[in-house]
């Protein structure tokens, strides 16, 4: 039989209904604080910084809500796809009339779930190639300006800088700041990469982060923040973690070092000690080759004086003074003789004219007798009358005398 | 004004380097006439001490991007 009600049913505002379901499930404790396990899909994180995403199973899905505070707290950024846990509480978001899910916390689900995350993504960039060797490029042997992209405030910062100004001072760093963990991290490690290649155009660029989990590094194995490594335009230095942590970066990068002390030292192969003594070396041969060429210079110039000398007038004039030297020798020494000759040839002359001379026969006691008046040698008395005056000559001395008496020959 | 030209002293050390090492193979390699040999050697002098000079004065400079400008980077940790 049907019966009438006795009264209507009771009118709710939609406010007060929703209100109402909201009482209803955030008073069961079980809802309040719990652990729910799904995959990741339409994760968005608008710029509010909270997160949102929906979690799903075979079954159903649920849609979720981070907080910024949590989200800024969580190590791991999300995507889709990664399977996680997430702990937190059922509650009713009263304007979409939807009950949701506000997790605070949220790890990888289980163990290997993020290194099974890892291999996906590792063989499908690996089959599109962006860890192809050939890809990779050199890095410069002697940087001018080095990037670096890592947090500010790390200790990778620090010993990268240590290391740079040990071994390279002559280089100027530029740092991209950026968060290396958590949500924030995986944008801001490409917007890092892409700026210092659009405004700063280094030479290299290291991208590095201190040790940590698996989790801690997980941006580094970030879809995006792979491509961008491979698309830099700069070439990279991976430094990410200790010796034993491998990222998808790594892979990506032009050169993987264990550690960011070991990408600073990786991204200068020349110290200012290298460089010191390889300038030394050009300073070394430098002299040498100057040297060498004057020496040669000098060599050929020696040679070339040399042959000038043999042609040289002071060679010929040489010769002819020798010549002449010669002649002046052999004329002298001829001369000498003929003189010599001469001189004998005057002596026996001399000897005869003496022998000839009257006054040898003076000497004999013979007298010449001239005549004062006119100096004629006197012959025969009758050029001498009496009364006449004559001069005799005799060997030693003259006598003046007058003539007393003049006979013509008396027989 | 290019770097062949330029005083030692306004190069930076790049290329203060790299004239160092051109001139030296120059003079290896090449024969000049002895002034223009002697010239470069000069030269080559000049660029190794002006090199050794910045070896010895340089300073690890460190800036920052923020946003798309550059500024110093305080290192405040």
């Amino acid at each position: 039989m049907n019966q009438l009600p006795l009264f209507e049913a009771p009118r709710w505002t939609i406010t007060e209904l929703t209100r109402a379901v909201r009482r209803l499930l955030e008073s069961d404790e079980r809802l309040q604080d719990l652990w729910v396990q799904g995959e990741i899909s339409n994760f968005s994180r608008p710029a509010s910084g909270h997160l949102y995403f929906t979690l799903k199973d075979s079954g159903a899905s649920l849609r979720c809500v981070m907080w910024k505070p949590d989200a800024a707290r969580m190590k791991l950024p999300l995507q889709d796809g990664l399977s996680i846990e997430a702990h937190g509480k059922i509650g009713v978001y009263e304007p979409g009339g939807q009950y949701q899910f506000y997790a605070d916390l949220i790890r990888p689900a289980g163990e290997g779930q993020l290194y099974a995350e890892f291999m996906r993504l590792k063989s499908l960039l690996e089959v599109e190639g962006l860890f192809d060797p050939a890809r990779k490029r050199p890095v410069p042997q002697f940087p001018r300006t080095i990037g670096i992209v890592t947090s500010p405030t790390g200790a990778a910062l620090r010993d990268m800088l240590n290391v740079l100004r040990r071994r390279l001072p002559l280089a100027e760093v530029v740092l991209a700041a950026s968060p290396v963990q958590g949500a924030e991290a995986p944008h801001a490690l490409v917007l890092a990469l892409q700026k210092l290649n659009t405004l700063v155009h280094p030479d290299v660029i290291l991208l590095a982060r201190g040790g940590g989990s698996i989790e801690d590094l997980w941006a580094f194995n970030y879809e995006s923040v792979v491509r961008a490594v491979a698309a830099s335009a700069a070439p990279v230095i991976s430094g990410v973690g200790h010796e034993t942590d491998f990222t998808l970066v790594d892979f990506a990068a032009d050169l993987r070092a264990p550690t960011p002390t070991a990408a600073a030292e990786l991204a200068t192969p020349y110290t200012v000690a290298d460089l010191s003594s390889i300038a030394q070396g050009y300073q070394n041969r430098l002299t040498e080759a100057i040297v060498w060429q004057l020496v040669e210079a000098r060599r050929a110039t020696q040679t070339l004086t040399e042959r000038l000398r043999f042609h040289s007038p002071a060679r010929h004039l040489l010769a002819e003074t020798q010549r002449l030297d010669d002649l002046s020798v052999r004329s002298s020494r001829a001369l000498a003789h003929r003189l010599q000759l001469e001189r004998l040839h005057i002596n026996t002359q001399s000897q005869r004219l003496e022998s000839l001379s009257p006054l040898a026969v003076l000497k004999r006691g013979y007298a010449v007798v001239t005549r004062r008046q006119d100096g004629d040698l006197v012959h025969n008395a009758q050029q001498a009358p009496v009364g006449s005056e004559l001069r005799v000559r005799l060997a030693e001395g003259e006598l003046d005398v007058q003539v007393q008496e003049s006979r013509l020959k008396e027989s | 004004m290019s770097p062949s030209k330029k005083s030692p002293e306004d190069l930076t050390y790049e290329e203060a380097f790299a004239a160092l090492e051109s001139i030296v193979e120059a003079l290896e390699s090449e024969q000049h006439p002895l002034n223009e040999a002697i010239a470069l050697y000069e030269r080559g002098q000049a660029l190794s001490k002006h090199c050794a000079v910045l070896l010895e004065k340089a300073e690890l400079k460190v800036r920052q991007l923020s946003g798309s400008d550059i500024t110093a980077f305080e290192a405040g940790e």
